[in-house]
């Protein structure tokens, strides 16, 4: 399967993008989505995760796992990894980047937990993507989450007001306007498709 | 066994994980599709949820706090790879379909947030069947919302056609922008059945 990574790129911010039409990351999705400032903080944590491990997955997945025949722990050893990266990075930017810790450090921990994260690195296993298609569908990804937060939260801000049937404030009204904003996406669909 | 009676009404129906909670529903939403998807979804997440929260409660007194988490989740781990081994084995073209959302069952908060607030203070039965309760509803909730998607997006339920040749189907329902709107129906159902103490007080829902 070749596709150029151009195509996987531009596929996964619009087309395939993480939460509209994988549903991934939808928890910190909801819960984070109140403010375009800290969620574009969010965003920019999530990509540059993204794409580190994703790129270290792919490693790590074809020179050590499957050589070893052990591919079925992958899970175990996905996960480790984004763990370890991710506390490795929190003690990095703790010690030289002061003022990147207090806007970024803070959503290190919760991204962990981002199922978007250890979602891609599966789905690179699964459509068995090269090195190149890996990355540009890792860092395509992490943009398409980040437009897709920060489109989420400038509208939540433009409506903190508004008054809403009772049980539809908070999630309830936060995922009819996801949804919305899925079927604006679906416009895209045109341009390019991968599976 | 009244204790228990109690976790299963509080898994399923107060403490809902999905609707009450709003856990686990990034796999909520991908597996509703098909009625078929989300019945095995549901019973592999029960088994996750009801022998990690064992695992966890076994191991509560020997294992040292601040490394919890990564023991927790490598517990997690090692069930979602006996299942997915399992799925794999016995239904490969269930194993297809699932795709990544079984492995992505390791990141479900439902597993997570059980094994943390209740395994780590509970003795293991008690913890299993809070974990197998916490399961229960969320498959309650998967059918409910595959239901509705399949029977209106493809007029069959469990795969057999049950709507006349006349029917029309809603595509829109199958497609990602139709699992949004209908869990957020369900969240609007269930919250005007039920409102927690905090809406009826000062009515702020928080984010």
């Amino acid at each position: 399967m070749e596709i150029n990574p151009m195509v996987i790129l531009l596929a996964s911010i619009f087309t395939n993008n993480m939460i509209l039409s994988n549903f991934l990351g939808m928890c910190s999705f909801i819960a984070i989505s109140s403010e375009i400032r800290t969620s574009l903080s969010l965003g920019q944590a999530v990509t540059f995760v993204l794409g580190c491990t994703t790129v270290l997955n792919y490693f790590i997945y074809h020179y050590i796992l499957v050589p070893l025949g052990y591919e079925y722990l992958r899970y175990i050893v996905f996960i480790i990894v984004i763990a370890a990266f991710v506390q490795f990075i929190e003690m990095v930017i703790e010690r030289y980047f002061e003022h990147l810790y207090y806007s970024l450090g803070i959503f290190l921990p919760l991204i962990t937990v981002n199922c978007a994260i250890l979602g891609v690195s599966l789905f690179m296993t699964i459509r068995s993507y090269n090195l190149a298609q890996s990355i540009a569908f890792g860092v395509g990804s992490g943009i398409g989450w980040t437009l897709a937060i920060v489109a989420m939260a400038g509208i939540r801000q433009k409506i903190k007001t508004d008054s809403l049937p009772k049980g539809l404030e908070g999630p309830g009204i936060t995922l009819i306007i996801t949804g919305i904003m899925a079927l604006a996406f679906l416009g895209f669909s045109g341009i390019v498709q991968i599976q | 066994m009244n204790e228990i009676k109690k976790l299963f009404s509080q898994g399923i129906w107060k403490d809902n994980p999905v609707f009450r909670q709003i856990l686990g529903i990034c796999s909520s939403l991908a597996v509703t599709n098909l009625l078929i998807n989300s019945f095995v979804m549901g019973i592999g997440l029960c088994f996750v949820t009801g022998f990690s929260s064992f695992t966890v409660s076994v191991f509560r007194h020997h294992t040292p706090k601040h490394i919890r988490m990564m023991v927790q989740t490598l517990i997690i781990s090692a069930y979602v790879i006996i299942l997915d081994i399992f799925l794999k084995a016995y239904y490969p073209s269930m194993s297809k379909a699932l795709g990544p959302y079984v492995g992505l069952i390791i990141t479900n908060c439902i597993i997570m947030g059980r094994c943390e607030a209740f395994a780590q203070h509970n003795k293991p039965i008690i913890s299993f069947f809070d974990g197998i309760s916490m399961g229960l509803g969320y498959t309650v909730v998967l059918l409910f919302i595959a239901f509705f998607r399949e029977l209106l997006g493809f007029g069959s339920l469990f795969g057999i056609q049950v709507l006349g040749e006349n029917w029309v189907n809603w595509t829109l329902m199958i497609m990602p922008p139709g699992a949004f709107f209908m869990l957020a129906i369900v969240i609007w159902i269930a919250k005007n059945i039920f409102p927690t103490p905090e809406d009826t007080n000062e009515g702020g829902a928080k984010a």
